[in-house]
């Protein structure tokens, strides 16, 4: 066998793997990881996060401007405190809202920050005041079945 | 009371005889390291193996990873468009190639077209007292014939596994939007949105470096213990097919339990 012509095929095959690990790297998978933006880091108290993850999406008017970098549970008070690493180019107000939503009817839960009226912006480690919590389903199901029931043993009552 | 004797004694050399071997292919692969300093020396030794194991490898790796991807395409397409989520067929064909697919087929494909190929030439040149010819010219055979061999393996498989995964996606990619018409952009973008590069992609190459390390070890060990006849030969070569393909099944079910827990 020609030393050349095998040096040859082992490099093409080499650069055949590189080019297959690039087109993993840029057109199968997100570089959310690679591209470590600078950020700064706010907490929010939840009563319920659902079925929020880490690294779950944390959105303002729909565009990408964080992550979740962290969920815990406060014994002091029995809620959720989400951590989230928010994008330095974006800054919000203090009075910035933050509530959890789901994006579709089953989709994946993010974060959504609504922004506020004051001129303070929110600088890293702190809380954000305002929070509305994850909408349940099954709640939502059980209270509408309970306020089914209730109406209708109310008629029921009536017409007697 | 003699046969439960005995059957005591039986399990008791199985077990024993396990732990021996395992211990024999640890002291094996902590002599192939020591003896790896050649391979520096003289790397045409492992890029000449690297061609043999690897470059002749890459004909089936494209051709199984193309079709992997088709099948996948078809049969996720069909099942997702159930649920009316059948735009979702790119992400769920990426991420299972990525993770598990890709890593596991291209190991069991590699100790079937590779590390028999290697065990078989080894277990002849020690038939043919070649290994024992090379001693008596002060040429270690581990330094000389293993471990390049080994070192042709662990860099082989990883980039083909890679060049398998990268196939796979383009065959779900052209059954997918070339011939079920998925529109091309939602394919990619949820694909892009599931997968994950360090969590996916580097989880599945760390996954793909284990497993060529086992397999080419077993190859290599293989042929190196094989009995010096035909019948030995042809034992090894059947054993290293046979035992890869275990060993690789059993540690990408603890590698996965390790990597992707879910959090």
């Amino acid at each position: 066998m020609n030393r050349t012509l095998v040096d040859l095929w082992v490099g093409f095959f080499v650069a055949l793997g590189m080019a297959a690990v690039v087109f993993l790297a840029l057109k199968v998978a997100n570089q959310s990881s690679f591209r470590a933006a600078p950020s700064y880091e706010v907490h929010a108290y939840f009563t319920n996060i659902g079925g929020l993850k880490m690294r779950s999406p944390v959105k303002s008017a729909g565009v990408v401007v964080g992550r979740v970098t962290d969920i815990q549970l406060d014994t002091s008070n029995y809620q959720a405190k989400v951590s989230m690493a928010l994008d330095n180019r974006y800054e919000f107000s203090v009075d910035s809202s933050a509530s959890i939503i789901t994006s579709g009817l089953l989709g994946e839960q993010y974060v959504g920050l609504d922004v506020g009226a004051e001129e303070d912006m929110l600088k890293a480690g702190d809380t954000i005041e305002f929070t509305s919590s994850a909408l349940l389903l099954e709640k939502l199901i059980g209270e509408f079945g309970l306020n089914k029931a209730t109406s209708t043993s109310a008629e029921e009552t009536n017409h007697e | 009371m003699k046969t439960i004797l005995q059957g005591v004694e039986f399990i008791g050399r199985q077990v024993t005889d396990r732990l021996i071997l395992l211990g024999a292919i640890c002291r094996f692969l902590i002599s192939i390291l020591l003896m790896s300093a050649m391979c520096l020396r003289r790397p045409w030794l492992v890029v000449r193996e690297v061609y043999f194991i690897g470059v002749l490898s890459l004909l089936i790796i494209v051709v199984s990873g193309l079709f992997v991807g088709l099948v996948l395409g078809l049969q996720m397409y069909d099942t997702l468009e159930r649920f009316g989520s059948g735009d979702g067929v790119g992400m769920v064909v990426a991420l299972a190639l990525v993770r598990e697919l890709g890593p596991v087929l291209s190991a069991l494909l590699f100790s079937s077209r590779a590390g028999s190929a290697v065990t078989a030439e080894i277990g002849l040149m020690k038939a043919t007292e070649q290994l024992n010819a090379l001693e008596m010219m002060a040429i270690q055979p581990l330094a000389r014939v293993i471990a390049p061999r080994f070192w042709a393996g662990v860099i082989s498989l990883p980039l083909l596994n890679v060049i398998f995964c990268a196939l796979g996606v383009f065959g779900g990619y052209l059954v997918a939007v070339q011939l079920l018409g998925v529109d091309a952009g939602t394919f990619w973008s949820q694909m892009q949105n599931a997968v994950d590069f360090r969590q996916d992609v580097v989880n599945g190459i760390i996954k793909s470096v284990i497993f060529a390390v086992a397999v080419s070890l077993i190859a290599v060990y293989e042929g190196y213990s094989a009995v010096a006849t035909a019948e030995g030969v042809s034992r090894a070569t059947t054993r290293t097919v046979v035992v890869s393909a275990l060993v690789v099944l059993a540690l990408d079910f603890v590698l996965t339990a390790f990597m992707f827990r879910g959090f």
